[in-house]
Formats: structure tokens, C-alpha cells, sequence
């Protein structure tokens, strides 16, 4: 296993729905969704966004699209009008998460 | 029946590229041009607009350009359906036969979808025993009613088909769902039953892929940016429905863009919560069914799409007034440019607290160090700028004038290498925040009145 940075596996996008961002993660090829899958656990996505997640993280499966739908409850200072943060609407969330380092099967690292 | 219908989606927020529905319909041929205005902050300010003068609060813009665009769709013989109609659809129809009378346009028919808008039965309802309880709080409505500015129901596509059916060519509604403009033209024209969840869920998730523009066809695009050909004249997501209940996502072969598996998924999950239980007014979508097949570039097929019957409820989007924002900026360079702004920072809260002023919430950041990033982004050694981002929320209109005060004084009175200050005081803005909320759909009945061109 070796250390690699999620931005090589995955690409995606944010935004909101209130307090809550939405971020969605999609594996780069068929063959990552499932590393992604079991790297990206609830806990360690809340623990990678430390204080900008407030609230609790919730993931969905999407098998059909590669893809994994995280939602980040608490994490838009308010969301919507009322917030004072510079990304109000989590629209760079997508970025945030992609920083992640996960654990890859070295001969999937070495393709990277 | 058609072999297949095109809709072209022209705009994905007010404000979008003002060119962009010109172009989808100039292109190449389409059926249909679907545009979204509506964001729940805009209801409010048309309420207020409304107030004043009852014969606006629709989408202002929308009307010089139907000077240029309805020419070409009369030409082309392009449908348009929007949600530029606001909180006055039937005014904004009145406005678009102006100019349809002026051109000639004899025979033309515009209609309105209306009775979206509960502002004014908002105290009956209440009394007869909808809280219409916020669904993120589970507060009754009664705790913020004298605040409330404005208040709409999201209706479906069913409004929308009735007004094609009546031979609209032009149709402009209230608060109609983003997804449903885009699934009206497929039932009209495929005749899919009300009860036809797969296909009906295939038709909103059409309207998912339209409703943000050209963030369906290479706009904000992660995986492959740099290479988008021709952003400045990027070419919007062309919908073609296929009556078996399938999509084919492609854009005009003359205009930029891109559109690929890639950049659909991308807007798949935009703005997604639950991918099994996306909910409509019209049915329950599942995300999780979706197959995706580039046919060839620029054309992705989009089938397999499972459905579910609708809920008893309309969604209802309220707006109320809530208090003040202030944001002030200023911007610290080279050398120690993060401790001058941080010093800043500690100067201005201990004025705000010197000079006894609370607020519900004051809160700073640092843009080019660790504003979008907050925990997750990595220490940085000496940028070269950085600016700082502190704002402060509260109740106290008064207060929130004399935060205003405190920040631009520090280009004297702080530390140096400060600039960026040309915007003068941070303005002092009206929060006006988004109760959601839910009503039983017979407590509402959508409204249909199509006029013709004489």
C-alpha cells in the first residue's frame, strides 16, 4: 500500500442545500470506485475536514456512476444569506476533499 | 409522434451569460429553450418590487431580451418555457405580448403558470392548521411570520404541459421546478402518463443536466478544464428526449464546450442529497439507477433511469427577513503578510468590544492562506498576500453601521502593507434567509391563462 493523494484517483464537485454542502467524489476510472469506496470512510471525511464540518457526515453508494455522494451537515457557517464565509455556497469543497491522502494497492500507485 | 425532441436550456441562473439562449437557438435546431431564473432570494426582492408597483417582479432583464429572442424563436419555431414570471407571470406575459403585438406576431399565444405565490393566504393556511414547519428546525412558521417577505409553492411540469397543450409558444411561470420546464416538453409531446414513474424521473433528470447551463457541458469542470475548447462562447447542454424514455446529452457542433461522461456526472451530483430519493413535485427520481454512454464525442446517452410515485406535498420556499451581514476586507502584503492581517484582526475585535458593540456571530478568514480551505488546507510559509475576511452578523442595524466603521481606519491606524481598500465601508446588507417547508397538494391549485396574439 502506498500513500496517494485523492486528486490522482477522483474528480468532483460541490455545492449546497442550506447549512449543508454536498461533495461529490468521482473515480477517474472504473477501476478506483472501489478503493475510493473503502478509503473514504464517514470518519475519515469528517476527520479530514476537522472544524469546517460541524455537523455529521453522511455518504451515499453510487456504483453506476463511480461515484460517492458525501453530504457535510453544519459546514457553511449558517448556509444561504446568513453565512459570513467566503465560500457561502461550497461551491471549492469539491477541491477541499480532493487533498485527501488515502491507501492504494502499490500497483495501482505506480500507474498514478 | 417525434422521433425525438430537442431542449436546449439557455440560462442557468439570473445573471448567466445573456447571449447563451440566443446562440442555443441560432445554432442549430432545437424544439425547445428552457430557462431558469428563479433563486429563493430573488422571490423576495420581486415581492418588494411588487409592493411598490404592482405591475412589476418578474425578471426584468427577461423583457429587452425577448427583443432579440423571440424573433428567432417565431422564426425557428422554438417553444420557450422560463420561470422568469417571478411573483407577477401574468404581468411579464402582458410585457412579452408588447413587444409580440409590436412585431406582428399575429396568432402567437403566451401563457403564464400561476398560483404558485401563498404570500397572501399565508395566515389563512397557518389558521386552518398548516404550520408549514421549517423542515431543517422543525420550528412553526407563526415564530417568524411578521418577517416573512415572501412565500411560493414549487409546482411540476403538470401547469407547464396544460399551457403547451393550449398551444403556448411562449410560456412564462412562477416558482416552477428547474427539472419540471425541462420534463413538460416530453410528456406533451411523448403523451407519458402521470403515472409513469421511470419515464417521468428520465424527463427530471433531463431537467438536472439543463438546469445550471453550461455546468452541464464543460463549465466548472474538475477533471479536465484546461481542455474545454472555446469557453468564451461555451455552447449550453442540448437535451434530446427519445419517447422510449431515454436521453441523449449533446450541445451545438459551433459552439464551445464539452460534453462528456465526465462533465454529466459532474452535474449529476451537483447540488444531490440522497441520490435514491431525489424529490419532485412530479415524482421521486433515483440517481443511483442512472447509466451513462458517450455515443460518440459530444454525445452522451443518458438511460436505465428508475422512478417513484410523487409525495402528497408541494415543497414551499419561504423568505424572511433576518437580521444583517457586514463583510470587510483588506488586504496585507510581503513581508509577514499573515501576521499583519492577523494582527488586524485582533485590533478590530478589541475595538468592537471596546466600544461595547455584540453581534449573533463575528467571524474571520484569511483569503490566500486558509479562507477556502479552513482545516484542510496545508500551512504556508511567507505568502505573499493575504487578505483578510471578517465579518459580523446581527439584529442591531445601528451596531452593524458601527462595525462598518471599524475597518478601514486600519490603514492608518494598523499594520503596514495594507491596500486594497477602494471599495470604502463594508456595506451593511439584509440577510434574508429560506424556511423551507411543506404543504399538501390540495391545498393548492396551479393556475393556466393563455392569451393570443392579435
Amino acid at each position: 500500500m502506498k500513500k496517494v493523494q485523492l486528486l490522482k484517483l477522483a474528480h468532483a464537485r460541490s455545492g449546497d442545500k442550506g447549512d449543508t454542502a454536498n461533495v461529490g467524489v468521482i473515480a477517474l476510472k472504473p477501476e478506483f470506485y472501489e478503493i475510493i469506496k473503502e478509503q473514504l470512510t464517514e470518519e475519515k471525511v469528517k476527520s479530514h475536514f476537522g472544524k469546517n464540518v460541524k455537523g455529521k457526515v453522511e455518504r451515499f453508494e453510487m456504483p453506476n456512476l463511480g461515484a460517492l455522494n458525501f453530504l457535510l451537515h453544519n459546514a457553511l457557517g449558517g448556509g444561504g444569506t446568513l453565512t459570513l464565509k467566503h465560500d457561502a455556497q461550497g461551491k471549492v469543497v469539491s477541491a477541499n476533499i480532493l487533498r485527501m491522502e488515502i491507501d492504494v494497492p502499490d500497483e495501482i500507485a505506480k500507474t498514478l | 409522434m417525434k422521433k425525438f425532441i430537442r431542449i436546449a436550456s439557455g440560462q442557468g441562473y439570473w445573471g448567466d451569460r445573456f447571449d447563451a439562449p440566443i446562440d442555443q437557438v441560432r445554432e442549430g435546431d432545437v424544439d425547445y429553450l428552457v430557462m431558469d431564473y428563479l433563486a429563493e432570494v430573488t422571490m423576495s426582492i420581486m415581492q418588494k418590487q411588487k409592493m411598490r408597483d404592482p405591475s412589476v417582479g418578474y425578471a426584468k432583464d427577461f423583457v429587452p431580451l425577448m427583443e432579440t429572442l423571440l424573433p428567432l424563436l417565431v422564426e425557428k419555431n422554438v417553444t420557450l418555457i422560463t420561470n422568469a414570471g417571478g411573483v407577477n407571470p401574468v404581468a411579464c406575459m402582458l410585457a412579452i405580448r408588447e413587444i409580440a403585438e409590436r412585431k406582428g406576431f399575429t396568432g402567437l399565444k403566451i401563457a403564464a403558470v400561476y398560483g404558485d405565490d401563498i404570500l397572501n393566504q399565508l395566515d389563512s393556511l397557518i389558521s386552518s392548521g398548516n404550520n408549514l414547519k421549517n423542515m431543517e428546525t422543525g420550528d412553526d412558521l407563526s415564530t417568524v411570520r411578521k418577517q416573512v417577505s415572501s412565500a411560493n409553492v414549487y409546482f411540476g411540469a403538470r401547469p407547464v404541459v396544460e399551457a403547451l397543450e393550449q398551444g403556448a409558444q411562449v410560456i412564462v411561470t412562477g416558482r416552477v421546478t428547474d427539472t419540471g420546464i425541462s420534463l413538460a416538453p416530453m410528456v406533451h409531446e411523448f403523451g407519458w402518463k402521470w403515472d409513469d414513474w421511470d419515464k417521468l424521473a428520465t424527463g427530471v433528470i433531463g431537467g438536472h443536466i439543463n438546469e445550471c447551463g453550461a455546468q452541464g457541458s464543460g463549465g466548472n469542470f474538475f477533471a479536465g478544464w484546461k481542455d474545454v475548447p472555446n469557453m468564451e462562447r461555451i455552447g449550453f447542454p442540448i437535451v434530446e428526449a427519445y419517447p422510449d424514455g431515454h436521453l441523449v446529452v449533446t450541445k451545438h457542433e459551433s459552439l464551445g464546450g464539452l460534453v462528456s461522461e465526465q462533465t454529466i456526472k459532474e452535474q449529476l451530483l451537483y447540488e444531490l442529497g440522497n441520490p435514491a430519493d431525489y424529490i419532485t413535485p412530479d415524482c421521486v427520481a433515483d440517481f443511483t439507477s442512472i447509466q451513462l454512454k458517450e455515443e460518440a464525442p459530444n454525445r452522451v446517452k443518458v438511460f436505465g433511469i428508475k422512478g417513484f410515485p410523487d409525495t402528497p406535498f408541494y415543497k414551499v420556499s419561504i423568505s424572511y427577513f433576518d437580521g444583517y451581514t457586514s463583510i470587510g476586507q483588506l488586504t496585507y502584503t510581503w513581508p509577514d503578510a499573515l501576521q499583519k492581517a492577523q494582527k488586524a484582526d485582533e485590533i478590530i475585535r478589541k475595538r468592537l468590544e471596546y466600544l461595547g458593540l455584540k453581534f449573533d456571530d463575528i467571524y474571520t478568514e484569511f483569503l490566500g492562506y486558509n479562507a477556502c480551505g479552513g482545516d484542510t488546507a496545508p500551512p504556508i510559509e511567507n505568502p505573499n498576500e493575504v487578505v483578510l475576511h471578517i465579518g459580523v452578523r446581527g439584529h442591531n442595524y445601528k451596531e452593524m453601521n458601527k462595525f462598518s466603521r471599524e475597518v478601514i481606519p486600519l490603514v492608518l491606524t494598523g499594520p503596514p502593507t495594507v491596500t486594497g481598500f477602494g471599495g470604502g465601508r463594508p456595506k451593511v446588507r439584509e440577510v434574508i434567509a429560506y424556511w423551507p417547508a411543506l404543504l399538501r397538494k390540495e391545498t393548492v391549485e396551479p393556475k393556466v391563462l393563455t392569451i393570443e396574439v392579435i
